[in-house]
């Protein structure tokens, strides 16, 4: 058998100089989330993070519907790579892990078939009259923040333990499936050591859970949850990983994928309506994060400019156990003044009850 | 008119799937769409690696294909380097370009999914946006997306979201030129011609209104 080396495991990120492509779900559901992550990178640690308005989707999550053939969604990741190229770089830093998992498996097939690379190459300068370089480093949001884990904690004045009785924090996470499962070499830990997550929460002083079901898929499902009579497959799912994560009482779900980030939020909601339980003591649900959203927590941001209050699970219990200052009636004013008042769901408890 | 193996194997994502199945049947097992629906990648893989062609016809005209939710964990766990995954998208394709797809419940699925997220590319240059999630339709997205949608672009721009605008940012409107680009591309590859294979469908089963 051979030895497992953790050298294997490991990935290299570049310290600086990315092109930052955006991810469909995060910018519809967690738009506080990319804004943070780049001020943060540019503005925190000093960063050269450069974003090309023309970027588009990277049609991934129609490709995984299986609506868009192979060609073409290889030509549109040619396309976001003549952005990247023209502008002078050959970092690509992706938001999305789905798109993340395209990237990937796009320079795979590449590799493998040198031949689909020059039949991209003619599509795209037929279309478009562009041209493209392949990226020296593939690396995903959660890959960076992992890898600049130290100089984020270190200017953080906050720990992921609890400030009344000094334990630290619970944390369970949920690595989407197309980080690491797809290509195993592309992540922090492949697909059996995932550790992208892990590491940040540890770094921050909180304690990881390994619950039984921490690998099994959200049940995103593409065209299941995109198809309202197929959800079901979607919730059923998330359920399995909520009655695995329960019983260790976990006081964060941590993620770095939005389509799971937003779907272990939701479904907490939807399955306290449909059987009245709640995955917590409290009624209350598990406060969910993804990486972006803790390291810009942790780093003393706002929570509802990070835009926290478009979670559907409330996140005041756990800043008021970090003991993250918030002003609560800022959080459902908006830039014209007061707005009125989410509705109440008919369990889960939220915080203006 | 070539077999349903040889048209199979034209996929590049068939020679990267399926190399030599062993019908061990982790994929199954590790699988979540196998755990809620009535799917078995090992099978599929044992009928596309047999290369029965009527065992092929069944399985494009049938529902089994369209189950799989994509999450490619048998990729992972396949000792042998197989990916069913890969294997589900090539029979997917092969079933809408034939127009077998429109034999299956699940099959004819697609239409509605073809001018919904299909349709959104090439219109606004993303897959999914906010006004596409509406509460209607998403009730599971629970009283704080109600809330969220009525606030529109007063609570996006507070949280640094460009929400609809011209110029930079998350969710802008994307610039002048990029949306002939994309249609360019989806013409040269192929991808327009796909979609019309897909309203063929419709077309068959007469579905001129959302199916």
């Amino acid at each position: 058998m051979t030895p497992l080396l953790w050298k294997d495991y490991q990935k290299e990120v570049p310290d600086n100089h990315y092109f930052f492509v955006r991810s469909c779900i995060r910018q519809t559901f967690f738009p506080g989330a990319e804004a943070a992550l780049l001020d943060i990178l540019r503005n925190s640690l000093g960063l050269d993070v450069f974003e090309d308005r023309r970027h588009t989707t990277c049609t991934g999550i129609a490709y995984h519907c299986d609506l868009v053939p192979l060609e073409t969604i290889m030509t549109v990741i040619a396309r976001q790579l003549s952005l990247m190229t023209e502008a002078g770089y050959r970092h690509l830093l992706v938001s999305c892990v789905t798109s993340f998992g395209i990237y990937l498996e796009m320079l795979d097939m590449w590799q493998h078939h040198p031949e689909m690379l020059e039949q991209t190459r003619e599509a795209l300068w037929k279309s478009t009259r562009r041209s493209f370089e392949l990226p020296v480093a593939l690396v995903h949001t959660s890959d960076l923040v992992y890898h600049l884990r130290k100089p984020i904690a270190d200017r953080s004045p906050h720990r992921l333990v609890d400030k009344s009785t000094q334990r630290a924090l619970r944390v369970v996470d949920h690595v989407g499936c197309h980080y690491a499962k797809i290509f195993p070499a592309g992540g922090f830990g492949g697909a059996e050591f995932p550790s992208v997550l892990s590491g940040l929460a540890e770094t921050f002083g909180g304690e990881m859970v390994d619950y039984p079901e921490r690998r099994h898929c959200c049940g995103f499902g593409f065209r299941h949850y995109l198809l309202q009579e197929n959800r079901g497959y979607s919730l059923s799912n998330s359920r399995i990983k909520f009655e695995s994560m329960e019983a260790f009482a976990p006081d964060l779900i941590l993620t770095n994928c939005p389509g799971c980030n937003m779907f272990l939020d939701r479904w907490q909601y939807t399955l306290a309506e449909m059987s009245g339980k709640t995955y917590d003591r409290e009624g209350k649900g598990i406060p969910v994060l993804s990486h972006e959203e803790l390291a810009a927590l942790m780093l003393g941001r706002d929570p509802w400019t990070l835009g926290l209050q478009m979670h559907q699970v409330q996140l005041e219990p756990l800043l008021d156990k970090i003991g993250i200052a918030y002003q609560a009636r800022q959080k459902y004013s908006m830039l014209a003044g007061a707005a009125s008042l989410p509705g109440e769901p008919s369990v889960l408890k939220v915080s203006f009850q | 008119m070539a077999s349903l193996l040889s048209q199979l194997k034209d996929d590049i994502r068939f020679s990267e799937g399926l190399s030599a199945c062993m019908n061990c049947g982790i994929c199954t097992a590790v699988c979540p769409a196998a755990a809620y629906f009535d799917y078995d990648p090992r099978r599929i893989c044992q009928l596309v690696q047999t290369g029965d062609e009527q065992d092929l016809e069944n399985l494009l005209k049938g529902e089994e294909i369209w189950m799989c939710g994509q999450c490619l964990s048998c990729k992972a766990r396949c000792p042998r380097g197989n990916v069913p995954g890969y294997l589900i998208q090539a029979l997917r394709k092969l079933s809408q370009q034939s127009g077998h797809f429109i034999h299956s419940r699940e099959g004819r699925k697609q239409i509605r999914l073809k001018r919904r997220i299909g349709h959104s590319i090439l219109e606004t240059g993303y897959c999914v946006h906010p006004q596409m999630v509406e509460p209607e339709t998403h009730p599971e997205q629970g009283p704080v997306w109600v809330w969220a949608l009525e606030q529109g672009a007063d609570l996006y721009r507070r949280c640094g979201s460009n929400y609809y605008g011209e110029g930079e940012g998350g969710l802008r409107k994307m610039a002048p030129g990029v949306l002939d680009e994309l249609e360019a591309i989806f013409e040269e590859t192929g991808g327009l011609r796909f979609w019309e294979a897909i309203e063929r469908g419709a077309e068959e089963l007469k579905l001129n209104t959302e199916p």
